[in-house]
């Protein structure tokens, strides 16, 4: 883990980021072809990378508890599946979701920061931190201050996110840009950096409330920020794109991109996630269609 | 760092061979008909990434050659001349969709034949070579307008040679407008990629085109020099080296045949300090890799602003690491093999000029298949601007890298060159991207993009990188008689 003392000033400016150019480098990950055991493991590693997300007004104990179960029993009927890496809910649920995966291995995510707007005073914001890592969250997903990002005050920004990961503790910190409200590749660059300058343990797309969500264009230009950063000072940086990411095949191009800009070393759960809850059952269903040959009715899988 | 690192490969994905059909002997197409070659003699077409034969080629000599425009000039007299445009349009699209529908099996070949990727070919050369000739039918009946207030009137024979880095793509740029304009064709392609030309020819026939509009000869210089001296050619197109181009110029020099000449080139690929850099970066990578090299516009001179170059150096080395290498067949290759044995022993001897030269080398960590003919992606640093690497042609995955400091010093330096056929510009600024287009003498430039083709787009050089223009509108002048 890093030991940096965060500067706004220690940033260095961002480099800019042609849309075009994006765009076609990103259509060459798709056309890599996943085949046979590369696409076995590939499809296990994606399952043991997802955070299993239920971020509801409406959420119950119930149904956080169902989805703890889900996490780490995927699918029993196949043998030798893994867990998912975590479990995401909101700062009041944690406390159950913490009791439902114990010694399991999967570990407890939560949103704070008056997720998913973040429109709420910093105050407020570290309460919320503070509660959900008492709760017992191993992680913290937090939001920016997009509002403040996108009328320049990129240093307020930068304060915020030094702020509440100050609050974390041991808890490491994912921060969530938003990049569907960021909206050019230049905004989502300059916010990678500050995040992760500002003590960001993870960059992640979205909260998953807002369009377009986790484009392979906007992961791109945040897997390029951390391959600067990890280039510059070697230290290690996770990704962890959210919202949009329900198919089995775009999130094996998602793992190719990460192989082929930050390399092997980013292939595990500690660098790399999905935020997503309908992909699991997606991957599940390829998984066992390499086994049998044919694919099952969704009716087989269960929907939490 | 992850303690238990695991790794991830891709698992080999070839693109299968089953489907295509490849006779053992490939005879002359002159006339409408296959006729064997007067020499009797044939030579090997091989794969150069596994070192295996593919096919026998006929070698036609000046016989041949005679017989083939002699069909020409008969089928453009009786034939060709007098259809109606609009008829000839839809022997053109009818060309195109046939060769659509066997897009697959053209890649394929392609990619056997000459070493590229499947990748490559199935989403570039083909593709691109459809559209040559959808979009010159689309001119056939409308050249009027093409040249307003002018008459227009087709040459006759066009004698057309064409190089072995995009065989059938060549092949397109040069029929499509010749066929277009009213002109019957004698083309030959390259002795080391002689197949896919011969595969158009079935389509060709398959499309019922009249008998003698175009004919495929297939040989060695000395078959392309029988092509530029017969007396009854009235157009010579030629895609190949400077040195060749000069000696075609020579030869016709004194006699009316019209020429087009797209020859060599040493392009100047600029990154300026607030380019995108990550972007530049592909684009370095896919100005002088793409194609192993073998492209005549070849990003093959960079050029990068002094306060960037060490970040630049940086990723393109990493970038260049993470390229696949090897097996042109396979879906995940990036950099396939050298097209022949020839070539990869020029490439490996200017790789050694510019190691005694005293430039700093760096090559891909990538691992070379044992048999066929391959070549790491080379960079050279340090290179001067009188380095023999940075001033002669390649041909092959060679980048040579010089810094700058100011804009009239990286103009000056760019076009001090005898080529002058492409060049890219990289900046987030507008201004200074026009500044430049207007400054370099190349006849294209790209600007935040690379290696980009289309058929709407004109392509050709300034100075000894030819003359005349292919693809877009000025394709058309090339093969017509204004007046």
């Amino acid at each position: 883990m890093s030991n940096k003392t965060p500067n706004f000033l220690t940033i260095p400016p961002s480099p800019t980021v042609d849309k075009v150019g994006v765009e076609e480098r990103v259509a060459r990950f798709q056309t890599r072809s996943i085949k046979n055991q590369s696409k076995e493991q590939g499809l296990k590693m994606v399952l043991n990378m997802i955070d299993l997300t239920t971020l509801e007004g409406k959420d119950t104990p119930g149904k956080v508890k169902q989805m703890c179960y889900k996490a780490q029993h995927l699918h029993d009927e196949f043998p030798g599946l893994p867990t998912v890496a975590a479990v995401c809910v909101y700062p009041s649920m944690v406390a159950i979701a913490k009791k439902e995966v114990q010694n399991s291995g999967v570990k407890v995510a939560s949103v704070s920061t008056a997720f998913p707007s973040g429109q709420a005073p910093l105050s407020v914001k570290i309460a919320d931190t503070k509660f959900a890592v008492e709760s017992g969250a191993d992680e913290i997903d937090m939001v920016i201050s997009r509002g403040k990002f996108l009328t320049g005050e990129h240093n307020f920004v930068f304060d915020e996110i030094a702020a509440i990961k100050e609050a974390c503790g041991v808890a490491r910190l994912k921060v969530i840009l938003e990049t569907g409200e960021l909206v050019t590749l230049d905004n989502v660059r300059r916010a990678s950096d500050i995040a992760i300058y500002a003590g960001a343990d993870f960059i992640k797309t979205s909260t998953g409330k807002i369009q377009p969500a986790a484009t392979m264009q906007v992961t791109y230009t945040m897997l390029m920020a951390i391959r600067d950063y990890f280039d510059e000072t070697g230290i290690m940086i996770g990704m962890k794109p959210a919202g949009g990411i329900s198919t089995s095949k775009l999130a094996l191009h998602n793992l190719v991109m990460v192989k082929e800009i930050l390399g092997d070393a980013w292939l595990t759960n500690e660098w790399f996630r999905f935020g997503a809850s309908s992909l699991a059952n997606d991957v599940l269903m390829q998984i066992l269609k390499t086994k049998t040959g044919v694919y099952q009715s969704s009716d087989y899988f269960s929907i939490d | 760092m992850a303690k238990d690192q695991t790794t991830w490969e891709y698992a080999p994905a070839p693109e299968g061979t089953g489907h295509i059909k490849l006779n053992k002997k490939y005879n002359l197409f002159i006339d409408g008909k296959w006729v064997a070659p007067s020499s009797k003699k044939y030579f090997e077409t091989i794969n150069p990434a596994t070192e295996e034969v593919l096919a026998e080629i006929a070698y036609a000599n000046e016989k041949d050659v005679d017989l083939a425009v002699k069909a020409a000039r008969k089928a453009y007299t009786n034939v060709w001349s007098k259809m109606p445009a609009s008829e000839r349009a839809k022997y053109i699209y009818r060309i195109a969709r046939l060769m659509q529908e066997r897009a697959r099996e053209f890649a394929v070949i392609e990619s056997l034949d000459a070493g590229k990727t499947i990748r490559e070919s199935r989403d570039i050369d083909v593709p691109l070579a459809c559209n040559h000739f959808f979009y010159y039918a689309g001119w056939a009946d409308k050249l009027e307008y093409a040249f307003p207030n002018r008459k227009v009137e087709s040459l006759g024979v066009a004698g057309q040679i064409i190089p072995w880095n995009f065989p059938l793509l060549m092949a397109a740029w040069k029929i499509a407008p010749a066929l277009a304009t009213g002109n019957t064709v004698v083309l030959k392609p390259s002795e080391t990629t002689s197949l896919t030309a011969l595969k158009l020819a079935e389509i060709i026939e398959e499309a019922g085109l009249p008998h003698g509009v175009v004919n495929i000869v297939t040989g060695y210089g000395d078959t392309g020099a029988a092509i530029v001296n017969h007396p009854d050619v009235n157009k010579i197109a030629f895609t190949g080296s400077t040195a060749v181009g000069k000696m075609i110029q020579k030869a016709i020099a004194g006699t009316p045949k019209k020429a087009t000449l797209e020859l060599g080139g040493k392009s100047a690929n600029i990154i300026f300090e607030d380019a995108p850099i990550d972007q530049a970066v592909e684009g370095i990578i896919n100005g002088i890799f793409f194609n192993q090299g073998h492209v005549c516009c070849a990003g093959s001179r960079l050029f990068v602003q002094e306060g960037v170059a060490e970040k630049v150096i940086r990723k393109l080395k990493q970038r260049m690491d993470s390229l696949y290498v090897g097996n042109p067949m396979d879906k995940n290759t990036d950099i396939g093999a050298i097209n022949s044995k020839k070539q990869l022993e020029t490439i490996k001897k200017y790789i050694q000029i510019g190691l005694d030269e005293g430039a700093e080398m760096y090559q891909s960590t990538c691992e070379l298949p044992s048999k066929g003919y391959y070549c790491a992606p080379t960079l050279f640093l340090d290179v001067a601007q009188s380095s023999v690497i940075a001033q002669e042609e390649i041909f092959g995955p060679v980048l040579t890298i010089q810094t700058f400091r100011t804009v009239d010093e990286v103009i000056q330096k760019a076009n001090n060159s005898p080529y002058g056929l492409a060049a890219g510009v990289w900046t987030d600024k507008g201004s200074r991207i026009f500044n430049l287009t207007t400054k370099l003498k190349a006849g294209v430039v790209w600007a935040n993009t690379y290696n980009k083709f289309d058929p709407t787009s004109p392509f050709g050089g300034y100075k000894e990188s030819g003359f005349g223009r292919e693809g877009g509108v000025h394709g058309l002048s090339g093969y017509v008689k204004l007046s």
